[in-house]
């Protein structure tokens, strides 16, 4: 991540001064400093989080904070079940569970789409792309209602399937905006040559373009993963014992058992953990997604 | 970023379908065909249920009276718009949203400054800086609620207590948060989430600057704040409208941190909260679906400015293309 940021800077800089003078060399210092104490007073609640995580609750409610205070697994064992309470399996293997297949179903719809749209060209190919925008500009509350309705009238309520389908629609046209733009960049020429093979869609999708496209259709699946797993008003609407996911357990796990914060902040990294490591893989990526492919 | 940025391989485009006769409607359809399957989903799963939606909104209509339901007309709609609670819930709407969008702008705008300077450990305090975009919303909500304003043990009041004690003074004043000043709670926590999504974007803006024209400026004499106020920022026009609008999309839209800090008290409740307290605890699905409607309408008034920057960013990459 800080190579691709560093190397249009790193060029500007060597073009501007081959010799740095003294003066520079200490402005340049003092932005350093600054920005690191930027970096750590902006993160320290996350930090915070963290460091609260280790300590026991007796360490975690003091006033003013604890900071010599010892380090402890305590926090992580109890949200794990390790003293007879719930264990977080159930709702955690729900986020999976809705994430990746959400995830999986939206490659599947969003690469023949974006091959329709930036290869094979439709006609009138940006009215599509904006159509697909325009579902994404509208509000997840204008049909919470109606799908809630219907998950109760068909007994789908409560049922991490359902996650799975509106996760999809949640993510597909952010999904088919970013691949679109990835896949502009396949060479025609490639899969003309695939087709005077014979190959048919199916073959070409998979052997020629996916492939090429790899690291792109990678950034896109990683957003898809982390929107979803993020996601809370469908899931709190219409999920609840056997389908919640890991936020709405975040939610239900303060009021039902009072408030335990090193616990709180233990589930609350354990639960971040997955988008954070994903997040960090795929942040210039991410602009890109959550820009809808505008920004490059 | 840059990579792709970089040199866009320019691959000959297949012209518009051309017009031969034979065979010309099945090509046409060879090409569509790829697109339908994904097109038929987001309309059966995001078009369908707005359409539904917009049914509902015109019946009085509570689910513990479902045999009083009938039509009313734009009955709800006016109590959307009559109702104190609910004419609050519009205006908390706008206000939060308008505070978190230029806030996280304003410091976006610094954070990305800073971090478009050379300096040691860059790629670290980049990562530092995104984090907290990166943790699980309900999780940052959570933070900020328990960890951080808790009146008693929160990280804020401890801090002032030990500079309370470094100074000598005993007790020193201990706010309560989220009761004292919820809305502004609710808004710091979503700024600091926020911050990290902007300062990527305007990132990205500094980073695309012609070096030339920028060497060509400080070569002419011109100082730090005049190649600031000249170049860089008409260079991040457009990169600070789509910042300002996709943040007001999706912050408008808000429902974690509002359900989760304050429960909608204290005058805190947003349009999104206010549709899932009227339908999935007042049970009045009528004007659940009114208040959604507004919500949509006001996204749609965003969203199309929304849209002709994306757009006008999106014919230069076609045009590149």
């Amino acid at each position: 991540m800080s190579a691709s940021t560093a190397a249009p800077n790193r060029t500007r800089a060597t073009a501007k001064a081959p010799a740095p003078t003294a003066g520079a060399r200490r402005r340049t210092t003092f932005v350093g400093l600054a920005a690191w104490a930027v970096g750590i007073v902006f993160c320290l609640p996350a930090l915070w989080m963290v460091l609260t995580s280790f300590h026991s609750e007796a360490d975690a409610a003091t006033n003013p904070p604890s900071l010599a205070a010892s380090l402890t697994f305590d926090g992580y064992r109890t949200f794990f079940g390790g003293d007879g309470g719930p264990t977080p399996w159930p709702p955690l293997v729900n986020s999976l569970t809705a994430s990746l297949f959400s995830t999986l179903l939206v490659l599947l719809l969003a690469l023949p789409a974006a091959y329709a749209l930036s290869i094979r060209r439709v006609r009138k190919w940006t009215d599509v792309m904006f159509f697909f925008l325009s579902t994404k500009m509208l509000p997840v509350v204008a049909g919470l209602l109606p799908i809630y309705l219907f998950a109760r009238n068909t007994g789908l309520l409560d049922n991490i399937w359902l996650l799975v389908l509106l996760y999809t629609s949640m993510n597909l046209p952010i999904a088919v905006w970013m691949m679109q733009s990835f896949l502009a960049d396949v060479p025609v020429s490639i899969i003309e040559a695939a087709q005077v093979d014979g190959a048919k869609l199916p073959t070409v999708l998979g052997r020629v373009v996916a492939p090429v496209a790899a690291p792109g259709i990678a950034a896109t699946a990683l957003i898809c993963f982390i929107f979803s797993w993020n996601e809370l008003l469908f899931a709190r609407v219409l999920t609840g014992v056997v389908a919640g996911t890991a936020p709405v357990h975040l939610t239900t796990f303060v009021t039902s058992q009072g408030l335990f914060l090193a616990q709180l902040c233990a589930a609350s990294v354990v639960v971040s953990l997955p988008v954070l490591i994903a997040g960090y893989a795929a942040q210039d990526k991410l602009v890109q997604g959550l820009s809808l492919g505008a920004v490059k | 970023m840059t990579t792709t940025t970089a040199v866009r391989p320019t691959p000959p485009r297949p012209g518009p379908p051309s017009k031969r006769p034979t065979g010309s409607r099945a090509k046409a359809w060879a090409t569509r065909a790829p697109l339908l399957p994904a097109l038929v989903f987001l309309i059966v799963v995001t078009q369908l249920p707005f359409v539904a939606t917009l049914v509902i909104s015109f019946f009085d209509w509570n689910s513990l009276k479902p045999d009083q339901r009938h039509f009313t007309g734009f009955a709800n709609y006016g109590s959307v718009f009559t109702d104190p609670a609910l004419r609050e819930s519009v205006l908390t709407t706008v206000l939060l949203t308008a505070t978190v969008v230029i806030a996280s702008v304003v410091l976006g705008l610094a954070f990305a400054l800073l971090l478009d300077r050379t300096f040691f450990g860059r790629g670290f305090v980049r990562t530092l800086l995104i984090t907290p975009f990166l943790i699980v919303p309900v999780s940052a909500a959570l933070l900020w609620k328990h960890a951080l304003y808790n009146p008693e043990y929160g990280l804020f009041n401890g801090v002032l207590t030990w500079f309370g004690n470094l100074f000598g003074i005993e007790s020193i004043a201990q706010p309560e948060w989220t009761s004292e000043m919820p809305l502004m709670a609710v808004a710091a926590a979503l700024v600091w989430q926020w911050t990290p999504f902007m300062m990527l974007i305007l990132l990205a803006g500094l980073q695309s600057r012609p070096a030339e024209m920028m060497e060509a400026a400080r070569l002419d004499g011109a100082g730090p704040w005049q190649m600031f106020r000249f170049l860089t920022l008409p260079h991040l026009r457009r990169y600070l409208e789509l910042g300002v609008l996709l943040g007001s999309v999706y912050i408008v839209q808000n429902f974690d941190a509002v359900f989760t800090i304050t429960a909608g008290g204290l005058g805190t409740a947003n349009l999104p909260y206010t549709v899932y307290e009227t339908f999935y605890r007042a049970h009045e699905y009528g004007l659940a679906s009114a208040v959604g409607v507004v919500v949509v309408i006001g996204t749609v008034i965003i969203a199309t400015f929304a849209l002709r920057v994306v757009s006008s960013l999106f014919r230069e990459e076609a045009s590149r293309a």
